[in-house]
């Protein structure tokens, strides 16, 4: 299947940091380039006490960035502007299951005690809708063109959780790592001030430990927080990841780690991973790459009512579609770029009807694309083990079962 | 094997430019296809000119835009692209006259590998509007003509009165150099020719096994049973060129829409190597 690939195009196995024909990635990604592995620095171990995260926001906002992190809105811990630490879901947990999200008060006060919610941080640097051009017509029948983007304000997200990272990582090779990137999704990506924070407790659905991309966040940020909260201690292991993460961490006058809190930490670290709720088969490309044909296919669409929610809050999908908004005067108009999902029958219209017209066809399309022709297009799985598609189907369809059914009866015998 | 190579994208290559219609070609007595021939406005710095195989996003101001292929290029920069007006976007094109500006971008997507067909025989077929996207090779390829060897060109249309270009059709027909085999789905009382499915006029022969490459445009069902009458004939799969058509709203891999398996159709097409994409014709809703 190579003869597909042209010269040009981002390659399986490419380092998209190193690749000649793509001159703008580094620069866009400069930010969030690593200076180091956490692992691999000599520097002890550094701590800030939780009064310092309210610091950290209110010096984010005062150097100029829109400061966005979780919050507790309608039910659910979603991602919004946040002014300090009064406004982040202190003292809360989230419980997930399949079809199932609720909060519920902890009987602590931990900062960052809950997991992902509904929101990822894809509406923010690929707006939910998003005007690409506004075009005027011109007295001769002609047309001017403007870029629709502007003011696009300096954002710090806090609380970004490794599997949040990773599919950052899988929409920069979507929108900056082809022939042509995105400008709106460039100039939003550019000026990230980036807080990540590691999970101690991962919640019900998540699977990222068998996705390799968290519970740690190892790279990709510019400041990572790892919570340590018991009855006799609280506080937060920072480590920077980037010139201006430490630069930051330094205003936040952090004090070393004494033995016993550096070895809370990787108590922590070491712990998390064993607390997956939903584990992803290692060989899931492989599985579903031999099972176009597989019967399963057919029986989830029995389940699934192919109401697109699973791709509306994954992080890594990125389909679209443009939208013609004219005036009532038919003198300007504006192209509107709109999420779309691919278990919308209009996804795959064509002459003669939808190219997918069963909900089977739609629903193979989105797991064999997230799980294993999405390495073939951009040499990454595009599922981070978030959990979010399992825990807001409405009918509790859970992406590491079916690949799990697919794999123990390849052939379909049922 | 690899399609030609064509010129790379300028960076920004989402926004629609002008373009004015210089003429208007209206071939089937519905109106349903029409062609335009389209030059840039003044202060449009226009795109590489599109080798044949490529397609340009055409926009019409207030109403949409779609993918459409080349059909010809001008010796002096304009371009010709063929339509049916089949969906909403391409109904409310087919009623513009010259004179009208509407939007291109591109040219976008992979191109009929007309390098490597010098020297050898050259296979076309197309069905239906199928004709148009091949039509720059046909044009290219009797521009010089000695370059190559056999040419064969099957063409299927549902009945006489779809035929689209006929003055062409005749023209070729009328080459000896040229080998035109027609075929409809529907006759007419005064239709002397072939009745019947365009891989009837594959299997025909009439040219080296050993040393044609085949180019296959037109439905997806209509380019699947060519390819297996080339097969059948003692062509490699790999001298197969057929060309996909899929929703597409970006051209340049970013919506999603035109995915076929690991392939993006604007970006790794729309041109494939038959080998690519006959995995893809055995699944059903892919």
């Amino acid at each position: 299947m190579e003869c597909g690939r042209y010269p040009g195009y981002y390659q399986p196995g490419m380092s998209l940091d190193r690749a000649p024909h793509l001159p703008h990635y580094g620069r866009v990604l400069g930010l969030a380039v690593p200076n180091g592995s956490p692992e691999t620095q000599e520097s002890s171990v550094e701590v800030i006490a939780p009064q310092a995260v309210d610091t950290l926001i209110r010096l984010l906002a005062g150097d100029g960035y829109e400061v966005v992190g979780p919050t507790r809105r309608d039910g659910a811990i979603v991602y919004d502007r946040v002014g300090g630490l009064e406004d982040l879901p202190v003292g809360w947990t989230d419980e997930q299951a399949p079809g199932h999200y609720r909060l519920r008060e902890r009987d602590d006060d931990a900062l960052f005690g809950y997991v992902v919610g509904p929101h990822s941080w894809k509406k923010y640097l690929f707006p939910p809708e998003e005007t690409l051009f506004r075009l005027t017509r011109q007295p001769d029948g002609s047309f001017v063109t403007e870029p629709g983007v502007s003011d696009i304000p300096r954002r710090a997200f806090i609380g970004m959780r490794a599997c949040e990272l990773a599919a950052i990582d899988v929409q920069d090779r979507v929108f900056l790592g082809q022939a042509v990137q995105d400008r709106g999704y460039a100039a939003r990506r550019q000026d990230l001030f980036m807080v990540a924070v590691s999970c101690a407790e991962p919640g019900g659905t998540c699977f990222c430990a068998s996705m390799d991309t968290g519970p740690r966040a190892r790279k990709g940020f510019d400041l990572a927080l790892t919570e340590v909260i018991d009855a006799t201690q609280h506080f937060l292991v920072a480590e920077a990841g980037s010139d201006a993460g430490r630069a930051m961490l330094d205003r936040l006058e952090p004090r070393p780690a004494s033995d016993a809190e550096q070895a809370a930490a990787e108590r922590v670290w070491a712990e998390a991973p064993e607390k997956m709720g939903r584990q992803m088969p290692a060989d899931a490309r492989e599985v579903l790459n031999r099972a176009f044909e597989h019967p399963r296919w057919e029986e989830t669409a029995e389940r699934c009512l192919s109401c697109s929610n699973c791709t509306l809050v994954c992080p890594t999908c990125f389909c679209s579609q443009v939208e013609e908004v004219p005036d009532l005067e038919g003198q300007r108009t504006e192209r509107v770029r709109r999420w779309d999902s691919c278990f919308n029958q209009e996804h795959s219209h064509l002459v003669g009807g939808a190219h997918r017209e069963s909900v089977a066809a739609r629903y193979r399309q989105w797991i064999t694309h997230k799980l294993a022709t999405w390495h073939d297009q951009f040499g990454t799985s595009g599922c981070v083990g978030c959990g979010r598609c399992i825990t807001w189907c409405p009918v509790g369809i859970d992406i590491t079962e079916e690949v799990t059914a697919v794999r123990r009866d390849p052939e379909g015998r049922g | 094997m690899a399609p030609d190579a064509v010129a790379t994208l300028p960076d920004q290559a989402m926004a629609p430019e002008p373009w004015r219609i210089h003429s208007v070609r209206r071939d089937v007595a519905s109106n349903e296809v029409f062609s335009w021939t389209l030059y840039p406005e003044p202060g449009v710095e226009p795109g590489p000119p599109p080798a044949p195989g490529q397609f340009n996003m055409l926009y019409l101001f207030g109403v949409g835009e779609v993918p459409i292929s080349v059909s010809a290029i001008t010796d002096d920069g304009g371009i010709v692209h063929t339509i049916r007006a089949v969906g909403s976007v391409t109904r409310a094109m087919q009623d513009l006259e010259a004179g009208a500006v509407v939007g291109l971008r591109g040219p976008f997507g992979t191109a009929w590998p007309v390098e490597q067909a010098r020297g050898r025989d050259l296979v076309l077929v197309a069905g239906g509007i199928g004709l148009a996207p091949l039509r720059p090779v046909i044009h290219a390829a009797l521009q010089r003509r000695s370059e190559f060897g056999r040419m064969v060109v099957c063409y299927g249309a549902r009945s006489p009165g779809d035929m689209i270009f006929r003055d062409e059709l005749d023209a070729w027909e009328a080459r000896d150099d040229v080998d035109l085999r027609i075929t409809v789905d529907r006759g007419t009382a005064a239709w002397r020719g072939d009745v019947g499915v365009v891989t009837q006029l594959v299997d025909r022969g009439g040219f080296d096994r050993r040393n044609t490459l085949a180019m296959v445009c037109g439905p997806e069902v209509m380019m699947r049973f060519t390819a297996s009458s080339l097969e059948r004939r003692g062509l490699k799969p790999e001298d197969i060129f057929v060309s996909m058509e899929r929703n597409m709203r970006c051209a340049v891999g970013f919506c999603g829409h035109c995915q076929i398996g690991s392939h993006f159709v604007c970006r790794d097409g729309p041109v494939f190597p038959y080998p690519v994409m006959e995995p893809a014709f055995r699944v059903r809703e892919l």
